[in-house]
């Protein structure tokens, strides 16, 4: 264990492996919780330039208390511009403003295809999810997706998704489009972390957590999961990192749980 | 050179001849206001009108199509997002789409941009409006309006979706002047397009101001009085969503409406009591009372004026 190790939560753990991602990112797409969490705290450590741009048409936000929506009035006071929805999604997203889109799901297959939809059949769903939301287009214009998923198990990494909501760039070029982004890159577990090139490969395992085994991580994947030969250990957030994360991002602990 | 101008036409209206007026029965009907400025109040009106048949349009639906739908006021929904922000669920949705008792929902779903395209060809009167969203997802599948075309410029498929143009658009805003000059800051969301896209337009406002107020800045005017047929004055109308400047989101609403949509006869018993049970807007407020609306109160934080010129 390492010098700097301090004990954590799982929203703090996935919060800080996340906001190491981002490093010298200029522009995210990020939703409330978790990614808000990952990109508040990479401005403060490893990305300083980076603009956080909401799906409410906020972009530059410049917050006094952390947001608890998308829309919170503290995100419009003081930001650097309030954008109309046709030029938040048509110009700033469909035209290739954004490097990073934070999205969750609740299943993801081996190629990063997303499904909040539905839980079974669309016609008569078990259980109906929000749906998509601006989801397949932060999928289709972001250049890189990043997936951050509370739980790493087999109902929600899965072999086939029971609807393709947000599709993966290959599902697009199989149709003959060629989408801006290059779909998920990078999910963030409590497990560890999975990748793809952006290339069309499946996500493979690159990196657990201390003390998560490869055997754990692919017991909890629904498909055969990969991994990386050069197979790394996810430094575990330091106390630089973790007080950051309490004391200036979220010090009324409103996503910290 | 002063110039006398002719009076504008005064809109102004009650929000129950508004709504008597311009929302009828089988009627489509769209709710804009993207988190903020939702128009809840004339959602309880057109419940307590006990209007039928509906299709409503909107992006995120929330809390107010929850409870259209639990007054049954609602057979079809055209939405891009059906959840309580990320509050929790909506229990009366969530009962008529996945359970086969009670009446059926037609559910015709896009994505937030689809929806946008929507409105955009709708107030263009375009055939339908071109995006880069639906390559490889499975919603085309259960969605048959959304489509493809080949474009005439370039060897390149594109899909598209069609123009909607519902009968009455209704949106809520800060301010208009009684004509219909409608103000809005912070998040303006798609409330333009939505009153453009639609024959009639209700404005609701948080005040009814003066020309003077309005033509102090003019660029601050989202909505022209010719795309607005009624104007309705009606503090804290968009609770328990916020109207930027003047009252807050109440949060703790968003919250407990899980546990009070999961129960159906805990969601007609809210109903009863805060829609059937209150005559209008102002009783609502006045039920909820000046302790609770302290609770959302907001400080001041001014825009500097800009100069627009005055020529000399």
């Amino acid at each position: 264990m390492s010098p700097g190790h301090v004990e954590c939560t799982s929203s703090e753990l996935l919060a800080v492996v996340a906001s190491r991602e981002l490093r010298a990112r200029r522009t995210v797409f990020a939703g409330i919780g978790l990614p808000t969490l990952a990109a508040s705290l990479a401005h403060l450590t490893v990305a300083p330039e980076l603009e956080i741009v909401y799906e409410s048409g906020v972009c530059g936000a410049h917050p006094s208390q952390l947001p608890e929506t998308i829309a919170d009035a503290v995100l419009i006071t003081g930001a650097e511009a309030v954008l109309p929805m046709p030029v938040l999604f048509g110009y700033v997203l469909q035209g290739g403003h954004i490097d990073v889109g934070f999205l969750g799901a609740a299943q993801i297959d081996r190629f990063g295809n997303l499904n909040s939809s539905v839980i079974g059949d669309w016609h008569a769903p078990k259980v109906r999810l929000p749906g998509p939301g601006g989801a397949m287009e932060v999928m289709a214009s972001a250049r890189e997706v990043f997936v951050v998923m509370r739980r790493h198990d087999r109902r929600s990494f899965v072999d086939e998704l029971d609807f393709c909501t947000s599709p993966g760039p290959h599902r697009a070029l199989a149709e003959g489009v060629r989408p801006l982004g290059a779909g998920v890159t990078r999910v963030v577990t409590e497990l560890g972390i999975l990748a793809s090139s952006g290339q069309g490969d499946e996500l493979r395992l690159v990196a657990v957590h201390p003390g998560v085994t490869v055997e754990q991580a692919r017991e909890a994947t629904g498909w055969d999961l990969a991994v990386a030969p050069d197979l790394g250990t996810v430094q575990p957030p330091t106390a630089a990192e973790l007080r950051l994360l309490r004391d200036e991002v979220d010090p009324g602990r409103v996503y910290l749980r | 050179m002063p110039r006398s101008a002719p009076a504008q036409p005064d809109k102004t209206m009650t929000m129950r001849e508004a709504i008597a007026a311009h929302v009828h029965d089988g009627g489509t009907v769209s709710l804009e206001g993207f988190t903020h400025l939702i128009p809840t109040a004339a959602g309880h009106e057109i419940i307590r009108q006990g209007r039928r048949g509906l299709t409503i349009v909107r992006m995120t639906a929330d809390i107010v199509v929850d409870q259209l739908l639990a007054a049954g006021c609602v057979t079809k929904l055209v939405s891009s997002f059906v959840g309580n922000s990320s509050a929790g669920s909506l229990g009366e949705l969530r009962r008529r789409i996945e359970s086969a008792e009670g009446e059926p929902l037609e559910f015709e779903e896009y994505s937030h941009y689809g929806m946008i395209c929507r409105y955009l060809a709708g107030a263009q009167r375009l055939p339908f409006y071109p995006l880069r969203s639906y390559a490889g997802s499975d919603l085309p599948s259960v969605n048959p309006a959304i489509r493809t075309v080949t474009s005439p410029y370039a060897d390149e498929r594109v899909h598209v979706v069609p123009p909607v143009n519902p009968d009455v658009t209704i949106v809520h805003a800060q301010r208009a002047d009684r004509a219909g000059n409608t103000q809005i800051w912070g998040l303006t969301g798609i409330q333009a397009e939505a009153v453009f896209a639609a024959r009639r337009a209700v404005v609701v406002v948080e005040e009814i101001v003066a020309d003077e107020v309005v033509r102090s800045d003019p660029n601050r005017t989202v909505i022209p009085a010719h795309a607005v047929d009624a104007v309705v004055e009606c503090p804290r109308g968009a609770h328990p969503s916020f109207a930027q400047g003047y009252y807050d989101r109440d949060n703790a609403f968003y919250r407990s409406w899980s546990a009070i949509s999961r129960d159906p006869d805990r969601l007609q018993a809210w109903l009863a009591d805060w829609v059937h049970g209150t005559a209008d807007h102002a009783e609502y407020v006045a039920k909820l009372g000046p302790e609770f609306w302290a609770r959302l109160e907001v400080g001041e934080a001014l825009s500097l004026p800009v100069n627009y010129g005055r020529r000399l």
